[in-house]
């Protein structure tokens, strides 16, 4: 007996959930933060270069044997980014439209992180009664790409403060690619949640715990939600709000210093919760062939988190690996395969599972 | 001590209602793309007031279509545009004449339905179409023919709005 259990439920909740958003928010800060190391690390290796390898904060040499090692993975790199940023001059352009451009960067980012809120990153840490996921909601999907829908808000708010050509351009590209990508994302799901026959992320991680992960159930539907992901977020091959040879920088050519570094965050933490929503759709999220019950214990717990992390990584690299193997997809090529190729493919693939569907339950 | 849903619910209604007026008379800036922001803050204060009527689908679904797609689309037409005469335009008599009978119109039929409500003061029941299940069942017997003749409807003017874009017909 601890002092905890002399709370009421309702303070224990909150108390609980703010522990997990504050858990969250951390860890995914850093997990942003090594991502960006890991992109330039995996590019240098790409291009048969070193990479970032001589950052260190005095306290490095100190270090016997682990040092030097710490310091050639560019693992202080990420700190002297991040310093970098907030002490670069913040200039704002004097033609801008003042608020939207304050706006923009912010708009950016939450969205990105209140993906996450439904994410089942855990099963338990012992006690059944306290999930791992900080909103257990029965339209969970829904809610995700409702939240991801409004992220283009920041693109293109970006885009119009700036008052200027090239980061117009970039606005108005990028919200007639989200928009269309939406669309096919949201098509690709529909067969998966036939198949599971819930919206709550939980159960379909359960349903994938019993009957085998759902990229083996639905192979089309997974390669249509990754590419339409690549497009959400604005990566290569698909980066064309911010085509550097044609539009500078895209919607963020005006901006410098932090408000630039939330843009970035932003992208960085929207390739996350995209990673994190297909471990849990098609990778069966915290589980593994031979661990799918939920824990009994803190450290069975920590072990499911551990997987969660660890598939999450998995996914992060391939979003990096593929942005330095491939080229940039010209714009008119980006709609075509958007509307005349993927729409239909994910329309048909709902019309399949529902025969196959159909056929089983007869 | 009120209950933390009432205070909810005040909060979101008086949010929809000052974004809503935000929206339509903006007394500080007259930018199209102000206003188009504002409507989407309008359309979430909504979504709050359906989460707190238990319909979550509806919260979701009011999130992801307007202010997600629709508005965006908005947006979209209205930067293309570049609509600077309408931020010169004032306010005129006509159009605000006409606006408030419009919203005194409907309030007087909503005020109605309110007072006829029986018993008067009780909120409207708790139903189970905050879940999918339960909410497509009801679309697919009971409201199955309006539902279907919205669907033609829809693609009625989907099939129109390809006719009006193609420049001369064949």
């Amino acid at each position: 007996m601890n002092v905890f259990d002399y709370l009421e439920p309702t303070t224990q909740f909150v108390i609980f959930s703010a522990v997990k958003i504050a858990l969250v928010f951390g860890v995914t800060m850093t997990f942003v933060a090594y991502a960006v190391l890991a992109e330039r690390k995996i590019s240098a290796w790409i291009q048969d270069r070193v990479g970032p390898n001589r950052t260190a904060p005095p306290i490095a040499k100190y270090l016997p044997v682990i040092g030097p090692i710490l310091v050639r993975l560019g693992m202080f790199q990420p700190m002297a980014d991040g310093l970098k940023f907030l002490l670069k001059e913040d200039f704002t352009p004097a033609y801008v439209r003042k608020i939207y451009f304050w706006l923009a960067p912010a708009i950016a980012v939450i969205p990105a992180f209140l993906t996450l809120a439904v994410i089942p990153f855990g099963s338990t840490l012992g006690n059944p009664e306290n999930k791992m996921v900080i909103a257990d909601l029965n339209v969970g999907i829904l809610y995700t790409f409702g939240v991801v829908s409004l992220g283009v808000y920041g693109i293109v708010l970006a885009g119009y403060a700036s008052n200027s050509k090239y980061p117009f351009l970039g606005g108005i590209r990028s919200s007639a690619q989200m928009i269309s990508y939406e669309i096919a994302m949201g098509m690709s799901v529909v067969a998966v949640f036939m198949v599971v026959g819930d919206l709550n992320l939980g159960a379909v991680i359960q349903y994938q715990a019993k009957y085998g992960w759902m990229v083996f159930h639905q192979p089309l539907a997974f390669v249509i939600f990754l590419i339409s992901a690549f497009a959400e977020t604005n990566r290569l091959p698909f980066d064309l709000p911010e085509s550097e040879s044609e539009l500078v920088g895209g919607y963020h050519t005006e901006y410098s210093s932090m408000k630039f570094a939330l843009f970035f965050l932003g992208e960085y933490a929207a390739m996350i919760s995209a990673s994190a929503m297909m471990v849990t759709l098609f990778f069966g999220g915290w589980t593994l062939p031979f661990i799918s019950e939920p824990a009994s214990s803190l450290l069975g717990g920590l072990l499911h988190i551990a997987i969660f992390i660890g598939k999450l990584s998995v996914l992060m690299v391939v979003f990096i690996w593929v942005r330095w193997m491939l080229p940039r997809f010209r714009y008119d090529q980006l709609m075509d395969l958007g509307w005349r190729r993927f729409i239909p493919l994910a329309l048909g693939n709902i019309l399949a599972t529902a025969i196959v569907l159909a056929f089983i339950s007869i | 001590m009120p209950d933390i849903t009432d205070l909810l619910f005040y909060g979101f209604a008086g949010l929809a209602l000052l974004f809503g007026f935000l929206c339509v008379a903006n007394p500080i800036s007259r930018s199209p793309v102000t206003s188009a922001m504002f409507l989407v803050l309008t359309i979430v204060s909504l979504a709050g007031l359906f989460i707190l009527l238990h319909a979550f689908f509806l919260a979701a679904i009011q999130v992801l279509v307007y202010a997600g797609a629709v508005m965006v689309l908005f947006l979209f037409v209205i930067m293309l545009l570049e609509l600077k005469e309408e931020e010169r335009r004032k306010f005129r008599k006509f159009t605000v004449g006409a606006g408030v009978i419009a919203v005194a119109v409907i309030a007087g039929l909503l005020l109605q339905a309110v007072f006829k409500a029986v018993p008067f003061g009780t909120g409207p029941t708790v139903l189970a179409e905050g879940l999918t299940q339960p909410l497509g069942r009801i679309l697919f017997t009971q409201y199955l023919l309006p539902f279907e003749l919205l669907s033609l409807l829809l693609l009625v003017a989907m099939v129109g709005a390809i006719l009006l874009t193609k420049k001369e017909l064949k």
